[in-house]
């Protein structure tokens, strides 16, 4: 958090894609019209993600005679009173505040268990302001480079730090680099994947929105220690706001020679461009990627060769994820072994996570290496949404697996945890209760690798179609009493007969949730229970006549019109018409509708 | 994929696609760009437009719609003025995105992936918003709602209705 600067008064806007669909636009605008009224003397600007967006949207409030206070929840309602009390009478609305200096809030823990090194300047600059980065040490690494490193020596350094990609597998970018570096050519690229598909994961969009330089100047940097003169940008079409900031942060870097020919007088040269993804996963695979920037079908191809030695238009292509490239201006800046400092022996600096799910305090996370996935979710997160049961946490998406309460001490770095079965990936982090069924979950991620599978290889295409299957027929009730050693076996084929990352992982949800949560399978296959009553085939409502009032609320929700009974009078679901949505059961006010599954949802569809 | 439905020659306005198109040819690797500039003017990609792509880009029409079936971005059918997309990532499945999904189903009488006969509405399920945190979430045309209850879905498409 920024204190103010020579006591002029500052209001800013959380402004990610988040914070605009929770109401931020609304509310800057309402501040806008409040402090021309009010003839107020405010700078009021936007940043990005200031990662609460559990609380979202969120403003920070910088004064002269105050600490600087982030408030959070912030509706058009309470911008007048917002301004009346922090600004003129000078009081602080402690029961709004989300942090500040000096004061006690609930949320406090939220930001003090974090170490922000990526997300150095997000939520703290305006992203489409280059003067903002340009403060706080943007475009420093690359003077400093330009003038004192070879390109040999970029790449010591980086990887001297340690650092390895941030984008699911963990390679070592310096080794990258250098790969590229002794491919001889006259023409390489550097590629910037942020074509974020995991669901889950909005890691590297908060990035491209908030800090739009820290990507640019790494990539900068990179195409330096490489010999490359062109830089793309692979990014998401679906991530219409960081499509805009990069181009923004594009223009206002071309204007400032920071890109271009001969940068900063030197006789280095380099261009950055945008290419936007047009919905496929599978290209978040980096010989994908370059064949769909191509303008060809993202379908992956055997390596070798490395895209280091045959890239792009055949040509020798370094590619990094948005995340690596945003840490490399801060270790050039602050020096390898700075960054070595930083993690376990083998997972070195810090990870940013998108914390979401049923956790109380969701949102943008960035932790050092070797932090233990509890402190995560309960120190930064909170623990779990309305003090339920942790179930589980799912890392790396569909690529990933689900770690169960009992290895939650598991340090968050590569290796420990690629040996629960899950992996790093790149920093979804979705958190699950006992009402999420874990059979569900596989489900959930197989019918998401099978629709995304290129098709290519046949264990891939036809595989996870089969695995997917098996998978429909346990959530049914339908499972065969060898199903899971079917799943397992079709998960060894798919494993090893895939060219790419994609079939190859594909089946880690389903191996880890049966390695972990095998006894919640067996009860699908053979007693036709979901243990979460999640399932909808397996369960059946019912209302609980001690606690009905008979306000009539569940009927009036029903979709189908199964509920019926008068007003005052006990109510009934009738088993033959109800679709299992659940409607009734969220509306209910007073806990009378109960969920059935197993042997007594059977009895209660014949009752 | 659902076959593209047979346009008219007479009524299809080819003028916007070709200022496109001579904005493009001639670069290496503008495919995928071209056809999504196309799909801004059109609202998807016409039959007739894929086969003038491939004639000005010197193209196989085969290799044209392989590219254009192969990206979850592109349709060959035409969308609604009103296009709802609700997100299916993760976070937003455990929840209850499926719900969220059907009560737009019951509010609008068409189906996951449909686009009602009067043109007015496509119903879409989509991968991953980003907006996890905010779970479950939807996109109603330009609009992004978070944090969906029963009640805030049906509220959001009866104002498009109107």
């Amino acid at each position: 958090m920024a204190v103010s600067k020579n006591g002029k008064t500052k209001i800013i806007v959380g402004m990610a894609s988040c914070g605009i669909a929770a109401g931020a636009q609304e509310v800057f605008h309402s501040l806008a019209r409040h402090i021309d009224e009010m003839k107020l003397e405010v700078e009021l600007t936007k940043t990005g993600c200031i990662g609460a967006c559990y609380r979202e949207p969120l403003i920070e409030v910088q004064t002269a005679q105050l600490p600087s206070v982030i408030y959070g929840d912030m509706t058009v309602k309470r911008v007048k009173q917002l301004l009346e009390q922090h600004l003129i009478n000078g009081e602080i609305i402690s029961e709004w505040a989300v942090v500040g200096e000096g004061i006690q809030t609930s949320d406090q823990d939220f930001f003090e268990n974090q170490m922000r090194i990526v997300l150095r300047n997000t939520g703290e600059i305006n992203p489409e302001n280059i003067h903002d980065y340009v403060e706080r040490d943007g475009y420093k690494s690359i003077q400093k480079v330009l003038k004192e490193f070879k390109p040999e020596d970029v790449i010591t350094e980086i990887k001297n730090s340690g650092i390895r990609g941030r984008g699911g597998a963990g390679f070592s970018t310096g080794l990258k680099w250098q790969f590229a570096r002794q491919s001889q050519s006259k023409e390489k690229y550097i590629i910037c994947n942020g074509d974020e598909g995991d669901p889950g994961a909005f890691m590297d969009r908060s990035i491209m929105e908030g800090d739009p330089h820290s990507v640019l100047e790494g990539m900068l940097i990179a195409g330096y220690a490489i010999g490359a003169q062109q830089g793309i940008i692979y990014v998401r079409a679906e991530y219409p706001l960081a499509v805009h900031r990069l181009q923004i942060a594009i223009q206002q870097a071309k204007k400032r020679g920071f890109l271009g020919k001969k940068i900063l007088g030197s006789k280095f040269s380099f261009n950055i461009t945008l290419k936007l993804g047009a919905g496929a996963f599978v290209c978040g695979e980096e010989t994908a990627l370059i064949a769909s920037v191509e303008g060809k079908r993202g379908m992956p191809r055997l390596r070798p060769p490395f895209p280091a030695v045959k890239g792009l238009w055949d040509k020798p292509t370094n590619i990094n994820n948005v995340e690596t490239y945003a840490n490399i201006p801060w270790i050039i800046l602050k020096g390898a072994s700075e960054f070595a400092r930083l993690g376990t022996e083998k997972s070195k600096g810090t990870k940013v996570f998108a914390l979401a799910g049923k956790i109380k305090r969701g949102g943008m996370v960035e932790v050092p290496m070797g932090m233990s996935l509890r402190d995560v979710i309960y120190k930064i997160g909170g623990g779990i949404k309305d003090d339920k049961e942790f179930k589980a946490v799912q890392l790396g998406g569909p690529s990933g697996g689900c770690v169960p309460a009992s290895l939650l001490d598991t340090p968050v770095d590569y290796d420990s945890l690629t040996e629960t079965g899950a992996i790093m990936g790149s920093g979804g982090m979705v958190v699950m209760d006992n009402r999420t069924c874990m059979v569900d979950v596989s489900k959930f991620f197989l019918k998401f690798t099978q629709e995304e599978s290129c098709g290519k290889c046949t264990f891939c295409r036809i595989g996870t179609k089969r695995m997917l299957e098996i998978l429909e027929r346990i959530t049914e009730g339908k499972g065969q009493p060898d199903d899971i050693e079917k799943l397992e076996s079709l998960a060894e084929y798919i494993k090893q007969g895939s060219l790419c990352g994609l079939g190859q992982t594909a089946p880690n949800p389903v191996l880890t949730t049966i390695q972990y949560f095998r006894e919640e399978y067996e009860a699908h296959i053979h007693h036709k229970k979901c243990p979460a009553k999640s399932c909808r085939e397996l369960i059946e409502y019912r209302v609980i006549p001690d606690n009905c009032t008979g306000c009539m609320l569940c009927a009036r929700v029903c979709p189908v019109d199964a509920i019926s009974g008068a007003k005052k009078e006990i109510h009934y679901i009738d088993p033959q018409i109800c679709t299992h949505c659940g409607a009734c059961y969220d509306a209910c006010k007073f806990e009378a509708i109960d969920i059935l599954t197993g042997v007594l949802a059977e009895e209660a569809k014949t009752a | 994929m659902e076959a593209s439905p047979v346009e008219n020659l007479d009524t299809f306005d080819k003028r916007p696609l070709q200022k496109i198109l001579k904005k493009y040819t001639k670069k290496k690797g503008i495919l995928i760009p071209l056809l999504q500039e196309t799909q801004k003017i059109y609202g998807y990609l016409p039959r007739l437009a894929l086969v003038q792509i491939a004639e000005a880009t010197n193209t196989d029409i085969s290799q044209v719609y392989g590219v254009a079936t192969f990206y979850a971005q592109f349709r060959l059918t035409p969308v609604g003025k009103h296009l709802i997309r609700v997100c299916h990532g993760t976070a937003c499945h455990v929840s209850g995105a499926t719900r969220v999904t059907e009560v737009c189903e019951e509010e609008l009488g068409i189906k996951d992936g449909e686009t009602s006969k009067d043109l007015n509405f496509t119903l879409e399920s989509v991968a991953c918003l980003g907006c996890c945190s905010l779970a479950p979430v939807m996109t109603a045309d330009e609009n992004t709602y978070g944090r969906l209850t029963d009640r805030e879905v049906r509220k959001v498409v009866e104002k498009l209705k109107k």
